[in-house]
């Protein structure tokens, strides 16, 4: 069985991930998720209203952040959701504001829940497996708190 | 010059799960506006609808819709899309055609009917599509999002799920007598502590339903009305629907992330802050003058959100306001005296203007069993998807 990230061009993998953000070639505005050329025209626009710029270069996020807000989902999420594990596993979630001045949502890694979680609390970025379908494990960044 | 257009009359159809077609409400409310204004409807010169574009197709092409059901009278008509604040657009475009002297008499009305079950995203795979993208990826559900501001607010603030809980016990209280609300029971802090929790701080309880409804109300200028006898009408003061300012620094629904501030540095005003500011710029009228608000408690601690949001008191002293009962109807500044969505539940495109509706309601002396006293000022707020927001500021 092999790891695979569940979308391309998100996040790195390895000891130490990151996430991939787009950063404008005119501006230096980042954005996650980064730019995707399939998606269209339309999403390389830079959202900086005083620069026109369509094209950017990826660039490594911080790693660390600290926590904006979290919560968690007690009920399973409708579909496209899949869920890993029957009988449903509840999991948290965390917006994470990082050096960047950007806050990233995502789940927070197993093992953890809202009381390992406080707002201001430093968390990093780690690659776990999502859901687990023919081709193997399909992996995700994910929060996990710093101790 | 004034920006004010006077409501001559309003109407609605009652929040519930009807399971008829929005069609039937939407006329209903229409015609119940038509008799509150005395003005018939072959005096109307302009429709607008509001409608809701369901799973990206938009389903109802309203203002012909209501226009054909109430029978051609040759009116022109539009049709406004803003998501939360679609009533709020259409207000605004009659309010527009009005003051150009392009129009006389608008009628603006908003109907839903909610689907059957759970609001979930389109089928099939759309890997560039955030709003698929954030169940697949992330389960980020809508109650998901009102958590997150829920808990922020509790960290920051010291506030608890009682305080969010005593929202939901408040406006439970203001809707018990309200014709219109779907919801009309007593419910304890016991109560909502009690229902499950669905996204943690947030109970069940804490979060507000879809309903089927329908509003609408009659627009005039202030000359018309006075020549129709309407000597000191509400009036509409001031329409916001700006859309923010970059960075966003809020996780909006649906996204999975804010923008950037390293480039362009934090905002002065967060978006949902401009809304309420630039109705008050708008209309001349300052936060220390609102007597009554309608404010859009998709969960209870929205509600808190919004207080402070609209200026009606510093940050991070809702919760203060509402211990001490200054936000319930006789206390300094009562907030969802309609019962807000926690007794109502959501109808999209009518939501706003049922916020209207409820507010000329009170500025009229109007709103029995649930009225603010010697209400002058009123204001509403609200913010849906897709940087849609607005906020109304309507006085007598
Ligand atoms: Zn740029």
């Amino acid at each position: 069985m092999t790891a695979t990230p569940v979308i391309d061009g998100w996040f790195t993998t390895g000891e130490e991930p990151h996430l991939l953000a787009s950063r404008c070639i005119g501006c230096s505005n980042i954005v996650f998720p980064p730019v995707s050329s399939e998606a269209g025209g339309a999403t390389s626009y830079c959202r900086n209203p005083t620069c026109d710029g369509e094209e950017h270069e990826t660039v490594e996020l911080s790693r660390r952040g600290t926590v904006w807000s979290y919560t968690d989902a007690q009920y399973q999420p409708p579909a496209p959701y899949v869920p890993q594990a029957e009988p449903y596993q509840p999991f948290a979630l965390a917006a994470v504001e990082l050096p960047e001045g950007i806050v990233v949502l995502g789940q927070v890694a197993d093992g953890y829940g809202v009381a390992d979680l406080k707002v201001g609390a430093e968390v990093e970025l780690v690659v776990e497996t999502l859901n687990t379908d023919d081709s193997g494990d399909r992996t995700i960044y994910r929060w996990r708190p710093v101790r | 010059m004034s920006n004010a257009v006077a409501i001559a009359g309003v109407g609605m159809h009652p929040w519930g799960k009807w399971g008829r077609s929005f069609v039937e409400y939407g006329v209903h409310a229409a015609r119940a506006a038509l008799k509150d204004s005395g003005i018939p409807w072959s005096d109307v010169d302009l429709v607008v609808g509001g409608e809701t574009v369901r799973n990206g197709y938009a389903g109802y092409v309203a203002g012909s819709t209501f226009a054909q059901a109430l029978g051609w009278n040759g009116a022109r008509i539009a049709t406004s899309y803003a998501a939360c604040a679609t009533g709020a657009q259409a207000i605004d475009t009659a309010r527009a055609r009005i003051l150009a002297g392009m129009c006389e008499v608008a009628l603006v009305v908003g109907a839903d009917t909610t689907p059957k079950g759970f609001l979930a995203p389109n089928a099939g795979e759309r890997w560039d599509d955030p709003d698929w993208l954030r169940f697949r990826l992330l389960g980020m559900t809508n109650p998901a999002y009102f958590a997150l501001y829920a808990r922020r607010r509790m960290d920051l603030y010291g506030a608890t799920a009682e305080d969010n809980a005593l929202v939901k016990v408040k406006n439970a209280r203001h809707g018990l007598r309200n014709p219109y609300a779907r919801f009309r029971k007593e419910t304890t802090v016991a109560d909502v502590l009690a229902s499950p929790v669905v996204c943690d701080p947030l109970h069940l309880l804490d979060i507000c339903a879809t309903s089927d409804g329908a509003a609408a109300v009659v627009l005039t200028s202030v000359e018309y009305a006075r020549r129709h006898g309407i000597a000191n009408p509400v009036r509409v003061e001031a329409v916001s629907t700006v859309t923010p300012t970059f960075p966003n620094t809020t996780i909006d629904m649906p996204l999975l992330s804010t923008d950037s501030t390293a480039v362009a540095g934090a905002p002065e005003l967060t978006f949902k802050e401009a809304i309420g500011q630039a109705a008050y710029e708008e209309a001349g009228i300052g936060p220390e003058d609102v007597d009554v608000a309608e404010v859009y408690d998709l969960s209870t601690a929205l509600e808190l959100d919004w207080i402070e949001d609209l200026q009606l008191c510093k940050r991070g002293e809702a919760e203060v306001l509402l211990r001490s009962g200054e936000t319930t109807i006789g206390g300094r500044i009562p907030v969802n005296p309609s019962g807000g969505l926690a007794c109502f539940g959501e109808a999209v495109p009518a939501q706003a203007i049922a916020q209207v509706c409820e507010l000329a309601w009170q500025l009229r002396g109007d709103a029995e069993g649930r009225q603010v006293e010697g209400a002058k000022v009123g204001l509403t707020a609200n913010q849906g998807l897709f940087g849609h927001g607005s906020s109304v500021l309507l006085a007598v």
